[in-house]
């Protein structure tokens, strides 16, 4: 492969989609598909293939449009014309009105701010490009970054580029990633690695689920550019087994890519070779936390141990490791090809680039957006998606996961960026946002949570593994109303405790949601406590149990 | 010839205090005689860091880092006991206690158990959170030796040296959370296990009186662990 067959490969698939009148783009990811998109596509296949319009119309499987709420979505190209809640039955209408008005009632607004507010760069080929067709992904200038990086950059140059664009890690600490890579860069050592972190595991999250199933390229272009900087031969990607449709559109795209040298080795007839290989993760959360992920892939107990020392100087198999979540690896090809700078314009002054979100809960538009960062939590849930519905009121939006907080009412208009929402007892995280009306309790949204961290614990330190079942007790005590006010104080102590001296991020980041909720709503655990009753009528308190004094 | 190892001065608790570069904070402390609790640490053993009883502080360091894996740098300023540290140290032997069913006086070991030497040496008086009173089985399959999970903490010492010294590898980890327990083979009875040597180094190591000998009564419960460093030494120098 040489630069200039790239090129060639670019022209000969916009010919071929030219060709076309219409390409009809059916979402293909989880989402849609969850809702029957498999059967919509056959369908519109079938209906194409009656009227004998195979010549004139494409139908294109592809990933995540971002509204998964009104899922199965199809979308016309060139006109744009979007239609939602797509059946089966549907299929004829659509196809029959082709060349004339689009079908009024199956007809998506995409001039409404839920399309029009967002600014997608990880996700710009998400619902673009088939993910199964490395074709299709580099006609969309994929692959470039990568020929660039190789052939002029240095990979000093490459790091420095990585670096000057601010992007920080996705996976949910916001680490300065170009800080990451040039300090791989910088071990002496006979072999190093890079690893995709793809062990999604929060409630609600699916970010890297839809980047994987859209764009699995993408991520593949990112790790091989890593694998330049960093001068390592080999990586892996850590995907979670309950992903089929992305380990499968995976497994594909390396295939592909293998197959036309753009993996392997002497990627563009230069020295540098890099293979890819698949791991699948066995369904402990706990292995998104990278030693644990390492651990796993050694084949070992995925468990986590001390750090130092860090993947970046000890990792897998005890070589330097660089580690990165998958909408890193996705931010990197836009970031060579338009450079640094043009990515470091983007969001605030410590918080660059777009953020990926997974926008669930009590929301219109649930789905998944892309927005810059510093854009306010307002916005994001009001605007984009569409507010709550049933005339019910806002009451708290929880990010980060089980590592996150809830944030109330009064701090919507907080810039959303890793400080802001650091200070404000939550974290960015991996892009989970769970909205919360008044019919959500909240210390049973906070128990709900500590049952997740108390499952998901190893069980290899005492903090993690004993406190998060003795917080979970407390918060099942106090929900049951059967809760004294020395039972909270406990509760309390045990955050302190278990967040100072658990072993790894688990532990330390779990009682975070107890914690948020305390500070924000500290009168509902007041209300279970003091007058055994929950304000949101969610648990169920049986008032024969009341001690009159 | 070997790589030359720096020497450092650091202080701890207030003494300034030499040491080898290559050093833990525990062993530096250990050699100063200078106290840190320890529980899933052994001489002699590789480190896992996982009972967080040793965990110090460390100026300049916002997070408190176990004493038995961290090394010992230049210019460090290690507390190794503090009103916090102790109150967490205490708290976590409660959770310990609370975690499975740890009765004292019927216990062989009582009088040689780590985890009650602890508790006397913290002063832990009570224990503030709800037990858990757990179902467990004991595993009796075995001729000499008796597996109690009640008093089983999890430190892995019997998994470690089992592994690492005898090289036997019969014991593992199954499970998660509190619900974690130490298995023999593939969770088969301890009886029935084809890996086991039956060297008796798990029951040695173990802290507590989950891992003990067959016909011991109350009290009766010592373990010997002279040979752990003896054949560290042995190893290292290869006699």
């Amino acid at each position: 492969m040489t630069p200039e067959e790239l090129g060639e490969i670019t022209a000969k698939q916009e010919e071929s989609e030219r060709q076309f009148k219409h390409r009809l783009h059916v979402c293909t990811a989880a989402g849609c598909l969850s809702s029957g998109s498999d059967k919509v596509k056959a369908a519109l296949e079938k209906e194409v293939k009656d009227r004998g319009l195979e010549h004139q119309c494409k139908v294109k499987g592809v990933g995540c449009m971002g509204l998964c709420a009104n899922g199965p979505l199809v979308a016309d190209k060139p006109s744009n014309v979007m239609y939602q809640n797509v059946t089966e039955d549907d299929a004829a209408d659509i196809v029959k009105s082709l060349d004339t008005e689009p079908v009024a009632r199956l007809e998506c607004p995409t001039e409404m701010p839920f399309f029009r507010r967002q600014v997608k760069i990880v996700l710009e080929n998400c619902g673009r490009v088939d993910p199964e067709q490395i074709e299709d992904y580099i006609a969309a200038s994929g692959y470039e970054a990568l020929v660039k990086a190789l052939t002029e950059y240095s990979p000093g140059e490459v790091v420095e580029q990585v670096l000057r664009s601010g992007l920080r890690g996705r996976g949910g600490a916001g680490y300065p990633t170009g800080l990451k890579w040039g300090t791989v860069a910088k071990t002496d050592a006979d072999k190093k690695y890079v690893v995709c972190n793809a062990d999604e595991g929060d409630p609600g999250a699916f970010m890297d689920r839809s980047v994987l199933e859209s764009d699995p390229h993408r991520v593949l272009e990112g790790m091989a550019i890593a694998g330049y900087a960093v001068d390592a031969t080999q990586g892996y990607i850590y995907v979670r087994a309950e992903y089929p449709l992305a380990i499968k559109n995976l497994k594909t795209a390396i295939r592909q890519a293998e197959k036309l040298g753009l993996l392997g080795n002497n990627i563009f007839g230069t020295t540098h070779s890099f293979h890819i290989e698949l791991r699948l993760g066995a369904g402990a959360f706990v292995c998104g936390e990278e030693t644990a992920l390492i651990a796993s892939i050694e084949g070992k107990r995925g468990t986590p141990r001390p750090r130092p020392p860090f993947p970046a100087a000890e990792g897998l198999w005890g070589y330097p490791t660089l580690i990165n979540n998958v909408e890193t690896f996705a931010n990197i090809p836009p970031i060579l090809r338009n450079g640094g700078d043009w990515f470091a314009r983007i969001g605030t002054e410590k918080s660059k680039g777009t953020k990926v979100f997974a926008l669930a809960g009590r929301v219109l538009n649930t789905g998944l957006i892309e927005v810059p960062m510093g854009i306010t939590l307002r916005e994001i849930i009001f605007d984009i998606g569409g507010g709550v519905p049933d005339g019910r009121n806002f009451k708290a939006v929880q990010t980060g996961g089980p590592s996150g907080g809830c944030i109330p009412a009064e701090f919507l208009d907080m810039p959303v960026d890793y400080e802001s929402l650091k200070k404000l007892g939550s974290i960015m995280g991996s892009g989970g946002m769970i909205v919360m009306d008044d019919t959500s309790c909240m210390v049973d949204v906070a128990k709900y949570f500590m049952e997740f961290c108390m499952s998901e614990s190893c069980g290899k330190c005492v903090p993690c593994r004993v406190g998060t079942y003795q917080m979970h007790e407390l918060l099942e005590k106090i929900t049951a109303g059967k809760a004294s006010a020395k039972d909270v104080l406990v509760l309390e102590e045990l955050c302190d405790l278990v967040m100072n001296t658990s072993l790894c991020g688990l532990g330390q980041s779990s009682p975070n949601p107890v914690l948020s909720t305390l500070r924000y709503f500290r009168n509902e655990y007041l209300a279970h406590v003091d007058e055994k009753k929950c304000p949101s009528g969610v648990c169920q308190i049986h008032s024969g149990e009341e001690v009159t004094a | 010839m070997s790589q030359a190892v720096r020497v450092i001065t650091l202080n701890m608790d207030g003494r300034d205090i030499s040491a080898r570069g290559d050093q833990t904070i525990l062993q530096v402390a250990r050699e100063n005689n200078m106290y840190i609790p320890t529980l899933c640490h052994i001489t002699g053993l590789s480190r896992v860091g996982s009972c967080r009883l040793c965990l110090v502080e460390i100026k300049g360091i916002n997070k408190l880092l176990p004493a038995c894996v961290t090394r010992v740098e230049e210019g460090m300023e290690v507390k190794l006991s503090s009103e916090r540290l102790d109150k967490y140290r205490r708290s976590i032997l409660e959770l310990l206690f609370s975690e499975r069913n740890h009765v004292c006086a019927v216990c062989v070991s009582n009088g040689h158990c780590e985890l009650q030497n602890l508790a006397q040496k913290l002063n832990m008086t009570h224990v503030h959170f709800d037990y858990r009173y757990p179902r467990l089985p004991v595993d009796g399959s075995h001729e000499r030796f008796v597996l109690d999970h009640n008093r089983c903490i999890l430190c892995t010492r019997c998994v470690r040296v089992c592994d690492e010294i005898e090289g036997a590898h019969t014991w593992d980890m199954l499970g998660r959370g509190v619900n974690a327990q130490v298995i023999t083979d593939l969770n088969q009875p301890w009886g029935d296990s084809e890996t086991c040597t039956g060297c008796g180094k798990c029951i040695n190591v173990c802290p507590t009186g989950a891992l003990v000998e067959k016909g011991k009564s109350v009290r009766e419960m010592t373990k010997q662990r002279q040979f752990l460093p003896y054949l560290t030494l042995m190893r290292e120098r290869r006699w």
